[in-house]
């Protein structure tokens, strides 16, 4: 049983809507600047790159996950200055992990309703002022009477999922450390990324310590403070201020039940739903083929795998089958994560959705550099997740 | 895209150590009393009485463990409390040796998600194991360990733990 009976309606809008700019921070592990001033510097840099000034913007939305990790209260008012919110209309989503993919969603809608002509979208996350552990935000995630005093913390949830994961389908950790060198890998051409090394290997995630078996720590995407931005525009703007829009056709989003526990683990029906409902909205029917270039959500290396079948990119329990046989490799058929993902590039919550969506678009337009997907590719999707393992954020770009 | 990379400043430890750069902290005080409300209470009532409770759904028919008293599929009110056994079966584990700040556990704590037996299928908790062997795996059947009745408060840990069921128990 999920939800009650879901419904896609394919709705689209008559208004074409295109990324048309991106820029981003470094990612680290503990930045100097402030929120504002890496919310700043990503807007800024956004803005640049399509030769647009915050005068072209008429409305700001704003992506940061919880106000915990800053200690500041409704912390998209307190970044909103940095973001280029002063005197627009601004709104914050705050969907967990999967903020950064749904921020991109709003920007669009904002702007496929008619309401607006461009956007500007800025997710930021600093997560190192939190002390002593970043992990003391997430720790009021469980239920405070049934779970809270089993003092749980946020890497049993990841844990107990990849095990049902690992045990539905008699995976391996081996099958399943390969994405977290992929995507390390990957990352050793991301300008931007933490943690790329392009020398890692299977046995060194294999041998890192285990923390919540089976999840051990190069299992795991660091902790990070960065911030990404996107120009949004419509299309009749999209076409004045660049030669290469790149469309979104499709966006989708889902959310489980919070009662966790009564889930089935192994599999994410609510990104499949995310997934569908994007896929009709931008008249994919064979996402297998339509789909050329994915960024889905890895802040743990089986979650990769995980989204990819929810993403129905692969059958059930197959996706690990085809990241050993290289097909997700960046000149594989199916390249994943070819930015080097959260893994790689670094896991500033909601920066880092977002990061994956400014992928896309780098790749679909060429400009990826050395981290550049062979082929052309022509449509590509980022996908995202968070809350209590419960929520799929999808969108689908093409050129 | 390099060029709209912008580079942000890593600090290191020696920085703070070293007072090269300026900061401030503070340290929160915050307290929270949580009312349980209608159906959990009555599921830490249960449990200081030593027993497991659901409640049904006149629709769907589901048996459902924590308690609720709307059925979230249905969207309709549930209606009946429907009492459950103590055990239940281990649908996953981990074996967590770290604290939430990442500081090393002697002694690894293992929670799991345990199926409820009498709740519908699919239908379980949150909670920890003990008296487990290495041999541990998904599909074990295990039984509630209760505290003592004096010891009990109305709260999820009057469970202690779970502890596996030999085949010769069942």
């Amino acid at each position: 049983m999920y939800g009650n009976g879901l419904k896609h309606s394919g709705k689209r809008s008559n208004q074409r809507v295109a990324v048309v700019g991106a820029g981003m921070t470094k990612f680290v592990r503990r930045a100097q600047e402030t929120a504002k001033e890496l919310s700043w510097e990503a807007a800024h840099l956004a803005l640049q790159s399509c030769e647009l000034t915050l005068d072209d913007i008429d409305a700001v939305v704003i992506g940061t996950a919880p106000d915990a990790f800053d200690g500041v209260h409704m912390k998209s008012e307190y970044l909103s200055d940095g973001c280029g919110g002063w005197g627009k209309p601004v709104i914050r989503g705050y969907v967990g992990g999967g903020t950064g993919v749904f921020a991109a969603i709003q920007g669009w809608y904002h702007v496929a309703s008619g309401l607006f002509d461009t956007v500007l979208v800025v997710c930021e996350e600093k997560m190192s002022s939190c002390k002593p552990h970043p992990q003391a935000a997430f720790l009021t995630i469980f239920d405070h009477t049934t779970e809270r005093p089993l003092e749980p913390n946020l890497l049993w949830i990841f844990a107990l999922e990849m095990n049902a994961y690992m045990n539905r389908y008699g995976l391996s950790k081996r099958d399943i450390a390969t994405v977290s060198v992929k995507n390390k890998r990957n990352a050793a051409d991301h300008p931007a990324a933490l943690l790329g090394d392009p020398d890692i290997t299977v046995d060194d995630v294999l041998n890192s310590p285990v923390l919540a078996w089976p999840v051990q720590r190069l299992d795991v995407s660091p902790v990070t403070d960065g911030a990404v931005a996107l120009v949004i525009s419509a299309s009749q703007v999209a076409r004045r201020v660049t030669r290469k829009p790149i469309w979104i056709e499709g966006v989708g989003w889902n959310l489980d039940t919070s009662y966790w526990t009564n889930r089935d683990l192994s599999y994410p029906v609510y990104v499949e739903e995310a997934a569908r409902m994007a896929y009709d909205m931008a008249g994919i029917t064979e996402p297998r083929k339509q789909i050329h270039i994915a960024e889905p959500y890895d802040p743990f290396d089986y979650k990769e795998l995980h989204h990819l079948e929810g993403l129905m990119l692969f059958d059930k329990g197959q996706a690990p089958r085809a990241a050993a046989d290289g097909v997700t490799q960046r000149n594989g058929d199916l390249p994943v994560c070819p930015s080097g993902g959260l893994l790689g590039v670094g896991n500033p919550i909601a920066a880092a959705g977002l990061m994956k969506v400014a992928e896309i678009f780098w790749q679909l337009r060429g400009e990826a550099g050395a981290r550049q997907v062979p082929g052309s590719p022509k449509r590509g999707l980022a996908q995202a997740w968070g809350d209590l393992m419960q929520v799929g954020t999808v969108i689908v770009m093409g050129v | 895209m390099e060029e709209f990379v912008y580079d942000a400043v890593y600090l290191r430890r020696e920085d703070f150590e070293e007072g090269r750069v300026l900061f401030e902290t503070w340290d929160p005080n915050a307290q929270y009393a949580w009312d349980a409300g209608v159906a959990i209470g009555r599921y830490l009532q249960e449990l200081k009485a030593g027993r497991l409770i659901g409640r049904s759904c006149p629709e769907c028919q589901r048996i459902m463990i924590p308690p609720r008293m709307f059925c979230e599929s249905c969207f309709c009110a549930t209606d009946q409390w429907v009492p459950l056994e103590d055990t239940g079966t281990v649908l996953t584990f981990s074996r967590c040796y770290v604290t939430w700040d990442v500081i090393q556990l002697e002694k690894p704590k293992m929670p799991a998600v345990i199926e409820i037996d009498g709740a519908s299928p699919g239908m379980g908790i949150l909670h920890l194991l003990g008296e487990v062997d290495p041999g541990l795996e998904i599909g074990m059947r295990v039984q509630a360990i209760w505290k003592p009745p004096e010891e009990r408060s109305g709260s999820i840990t009057d469970i202690a733990y779970f502890r596996p069921l030999e085949p010769s128990e069942e």
